[in-house]
């Protein structure tokens, strides 16, 4: 059982991360990580969300109509979302003003939605939760790492520290700017699934089709 | 589920009741929206007051930081204690003691049709503009008149810029010029909020001798008559530029703070 549980909270980080294998959950890695502290808020408040969204879910798994487990689960994730979204005004500020509209947006998040309908609906609460934490921290890991690549190249700053002083600045690096728009967040998302899959080629899927070659007619 | 005895209790029928059926989906959906709601509501209700005072923190940073007076960890109330906010009616350039200044939302009475209205003549992109408008008067030690606060607003590429501009006892010189929210693109129209850009209005003016209003955003190097009025645009932000140029213009104009300043050079409020 404890293997088990480790293996939900593990798998997801790189194994079955919801980011580069399901590519899950893809919108809102593109719009929140031009700085690594908005990725960061972001990532914890995915974890939360999911987490104990699944194990709300799995709680009440067999007093769910299955003709309403879809609104009753988007029910239990707006309300822990809204719950987020009104903590980070009163006490995260700041940081709430950059996510703006993506903390509502949680609720849209895929990965919330199928962890809830993949796992919490069949699994007891504390595995649900563990799997929501883990699940979660793989959301976060790539959005942090996808944030540090477009803060660093894109702002020259990591955590709004100065790392790479910018001509803006006076300093000598000219920024990328392309990093710092969404866009950008396809490219490295791009490139990081290229690398997981060569490190580990098991994630590659199987082709659905297979090119055939036709011998010339002669 | 567990397995329904045989006694024919109220209680005991209802566990019976397999999940899917309809009083039991009914009894679902209702006692768990109730329930959600009661935790949002609460969560909304005791949180409101915290939220509010951020807002207003928030504002009151811009305000300070306009007037150059902002420095990491101090307190933002306190600080703000020196200026006085007043309510200007745009029209005439007056004050007016109509509303309560220190809770008067610009930005909301816009959209009210009493105390506001649309504009025929719109180069700053804003539809309607408000009828009344507070600005922060900022005294030295002996009560003189030091900085006043104008707020301001207008559309760049993608978003309108909502900002304050500083300027002098005066009412021509600029001291600062800041914008508090906007949406223009990060890097690009968002170097708005670059210090080294933001460096190049102080000191600046807004009319020349004569009167004119010669304030200007834009590209290249200024003939000489211009250098106290010139701005040099943001590079690759195009629209951002322009929009600031006409916002700066629009709200120092005669459709803007112009009957204020003119009231205010002249000794008559």
């Amino acid at each position: 059982m404890a293997q088990t549980r480790r293996t939900y909270l593990v798998d997801p980080l790189v194994d079955n991360n919801p980011i580069t294998l399901q590519v899950l959950g893809i919108c809102s890695a593109l719009a929140v990580t031009s700085s690594l502290s908005v990725s960061f808020v972001m990532a914890l408040a995915v974890t939360f969300v999911t987490a104990f969204a699944s194990m709300f879910i799995s709680m009440l798994r067999h007093h769910i109509p299955s003709s309403i487990r879809i609104i009753v689960q988007m029910v239990i994730i707006a309300s822990l979302v809204i719950l987020v979204d009104q903590v980070l005004k009163a006490y995260l500020y700041d940081i709430s003003k950059t996510l703006s509209v993506f903390v509502g947006l949680i609720i849209t998040n895929c990965i919330v939605m199928g962890r809830a309908e993949a796992f919490a609906m069949k699994n007891p609460p504390i595995d649900s939760f563990i799997d929501g934490v883990g699940n979660g921290l793989g959301y976060g890991l790539i959005l942090m790492l996808v944030g540090f690549f477009r803060e660093l190249f894109g702002a020259g700053t990591l955590f709004g520290i100065t790392v790479l002083p910018t001509v803006n600045n006076g300093g000598w690096y000219v920024p990328n700017g392309m990093l710092l728009l969404p866009p950008s967040a396809f490219f490295i998302i791009g490139l990081i699934i290229w690398a997981f899959r060569s490190w580990k080629p098991e994630q590659v899927e199987e082709r659905e089709f297979q090119i055939q070659h036709i011998e010339e007619a002669h | 589920m567990p397995e329904a005895d045989n006694t024919t209790g109220l209680m005991a029928r209802w566990k019976a009741l397999p999940t899917d059926s309809v009083p039991k989906t009914v009894f679902v959906a209702v006692s768990l929206c109730l329930f959600c709601s009661m935790v949002v509501s609460a969560a909304a209700v005791s949180l409101r007051p915290t939220q509010e005072a951020n807002k207003l923190i928030d504002k009151q940073k811009n305000i300070l930081q306009v007037a150059g007076l902002y420095e990491d960890g101090i307190n933002v109330p306190e600080a703000f204690a020196r200026f006085e906010p007043r309510v200007v009616e745009l029209a005439t350039g007056t004050y007016t003691d109509q509303f309560d200044a220190a809770s008067f939302d610009d930005r909301a009475a816009v959209s009210d049709p009493e105390l506001s209205h649309a504009l025929s003549e719109d180069p700053a992109g804003l539809g309607r503009q408000s009828d009344y408008s507070v600005v922060y008067l900022l005294k030295d030690e002996a009560g003189d008149l030091d900085k006043v606060i104008l707020p301001i607003s207008g559309y760049g590429l993608w978003s309108t810029l909502y900002g304050f501009i500083a300027l002098e006892e005066d009412g021509n010189s600029i001291f600062g010029l800041q914008f508090y929210d906007h949406a223009e693109t990060p890097g690009l129209g968002a170097e708005v909020d670059n210090p080294r850009w933001k460096a190049m209005w102080p000191g600046k003016a807004l009319r020349d001798e004569a009167g004119d209003l010669k304030i200007t955003v834009a590209k290249g190097v200024p003939s000489p008559d211009m250098a106290d009025h010139h701005i040099d645009a943001l590079a690759g932000a195009t629209l951002t530029s322009v929009g600031v140029d006409n916002l700066v213009k629009f709200w120092m104009g005669e459709g803007g703070f112009a009957p204020y300043l003119d009231n205010l050079k002249s000794g008559d409020l």
